[in-house]
């Protein structure tokens, strides 16, 4: 999600969340700042786990484990 | 009736403040400090203004400095009090949501060499005083924080900090924009606010500094307002000012509570009438400045519900990123934890009423799951 602005990387992962099997991850790549805040936010609302951050080369890996 | 949501940035001018800006324009033109007649006329508006402002917030008239703004009250204040104080050290304790210009000043003071520590909030928004006593240093020159924090309402514990700063010998600063006028507040050793928040008109803000604390105006001195602020005073808005605040001071408990009930109204029935929205700040009204509330809405931009609130007659603020010129999101919001997305803040003037809320939990409803809708959000 390079180069796009929230709430679209919160948009793909919220898509990309059902694509998965419950315990398994889902890594969102964003450069927007404002999904550092985001990302646990929208896992909080949905109660998935926020599992952390690690800075890329390009913007920041954000992972995401389904937990339902 | 009115959609003007934005009062915690700018309210508009009180009654009071009109008729006493019109009686100043005649009266109070000539330079206060001159003894002639037109002089003494002046003067006895200016000490008038002043008295009014420190009966207001607490102070004596002598602690009262005129500045032309809130913001620059914000820099003085903090740049003032570090300079007044730097044998004792050169750091300064903030909290994460203090306002920009407070952030701003800090920004400054360790450009020019010198240290701060950012105490952190909770998921409210709310500073732990034991977590802010904790940052406090032998090298502390000066602690900030604010009365209320601007964008989320949330009452910050002035008190309990002021004792455990005051027993550390620290002094506070208290940015009190948002309760001026609105809220008594005691504790505070500088203090800082700005009119146009209370109904006064732009161009005027207060830096009050208690008697015995420490603090040293960074910028040159001459025969204004005691050497604090130079240049001359904007006397009629200042008389503007004062009268507003004098008006306000005297109805807060009754628009406190009248307030208090609409935002209440918004914090419940928002959760209802749309899915996935996040209210911000404390549950409990106690815990809140009554003018404000703030929420984020799951998969929306704030800048594009800011804009259809627009259209649909509601002046309301947003702390999203994208939104006015800001490229990062609000960093309340961050602090906090909170969904910096979909961000809206209302803030009630005066004459809010049922209607005005009615009508704005009417329309937000079909207007976020449009923007949901054109997202291609609406099924998430």
């Amino acid at each position: 999600m390079l180069g796009r602005l929230c709430p679209l990387p919160i948009i793909e992962l919220a898509r990309r969340i059902g694509d998965v099997a419950v315990g398994e991850t889902v890594t969102v790549v964003a450069d927007d700042p404002a999904a550092a805040s985001d990302v646990p936010a929208w896992c909080r609302m949905r109660e998935h786990d926020y599992l952390g951050a690690t800075p890329e080369a390009h913007g920041t890996a954000y992972e995401v484990r389904r937990t339902h | 009736m009115s959609g003007y949501f934005d009062a915690a940035t700018a309210m508009p001018l009180h009654p009071a403040a009109r008729a006493a800006l019109d009686a100043a324009l005649d009266d109070g033109w000539a330079d206060p400090g001159r003894l002639y007649r037109e002089g003494r006329r002046a003067r006895l508006l200016l000490d008038g203004a002043r008295e009014a402002t420190a009966e207001a917030i607490g102070a004596r008239p002598d602690e009262v400095t005129f500045t032309p703004s809130g913001t620059l009250a914000n820099h003085l204040a903090v740049l003032g009090a570090l300079a007044a104080r730097r044998r004792v050290g050169r750091h300064f304790v903030v909290s994460a949501v203090e306002h920009s210009t407070v952030l701003a000043a800090a920004a400054h003071h360790e450009g020019d060499g010198g240290e701060t520590t950012t105490v952190g909030v909770d998921a409210t928004g709310r500073v732990d005083a034991a977590s802010y006593a904790a940052a406090l240093r032998a090298d502390t020159a000066l602690a900030s924080l604010q009365s209320a924090n601007h964008e989320v309402a949330t009452l910050q514990p002035v008190a309990e900090v002021a004792a455990l700063c005051r027993e550390r010998g620290v002094p506070l600063h208290v940015d009190a924009a948002q309760t001026v006028g609105r809220l008594p507040l005691d504790g505070w050793d500088l203090l800082s606010a700005s009119a146009r928040k209370w109904g006064g008109p732009t161009g005027v803000g207060v830096l009050a500094v208690r008697t015995g604390v420490r603090w040293r105006s960074p910028l040159p001195e001459d025969e204004h307002e005691s050497g604090r602020f130079p240049g001359p005073v904007p006397l009629p808005l200042v008389v503007a000012a004062a009268a507003a605040l004098r008006a306000r001071t005297s109805a807060q408990a009754k628009d406190a509570e009248r307030l208090a009930a609409l935002t209440q109204r918004i914090r419940d029935e928002l959760p209802v009438r749309i899915r996935d929205v996040d209210v911000l700040g404390p549950a409990d009204a106690a815990d809140r400045v009554p003018h404000i509330v703030a929420f984020s809405c799951l998969y929306v931009a704030g800048e594009a519900l800011a804009t259809e609130l627009d259209r649909a007659g509601f002046s309301v603020s947003s702390g999203s990123s994208c939104s006015s010129s800001a490229l990062t999101p609000s960093h309340v919001l961050a602090a906090m934890g909170a969904l910096t997305h979909g961000n809206v803040r209302i803030s009630l003037a005066d004459d809010a009423d049922e209607s005005d809320v009615q009508r704005l939990l009417d329309v937000l409803p079909p207007i976020v799951a449009e923007l949901r809708s054109r997202a291609g959000a609406a099924d998430l």
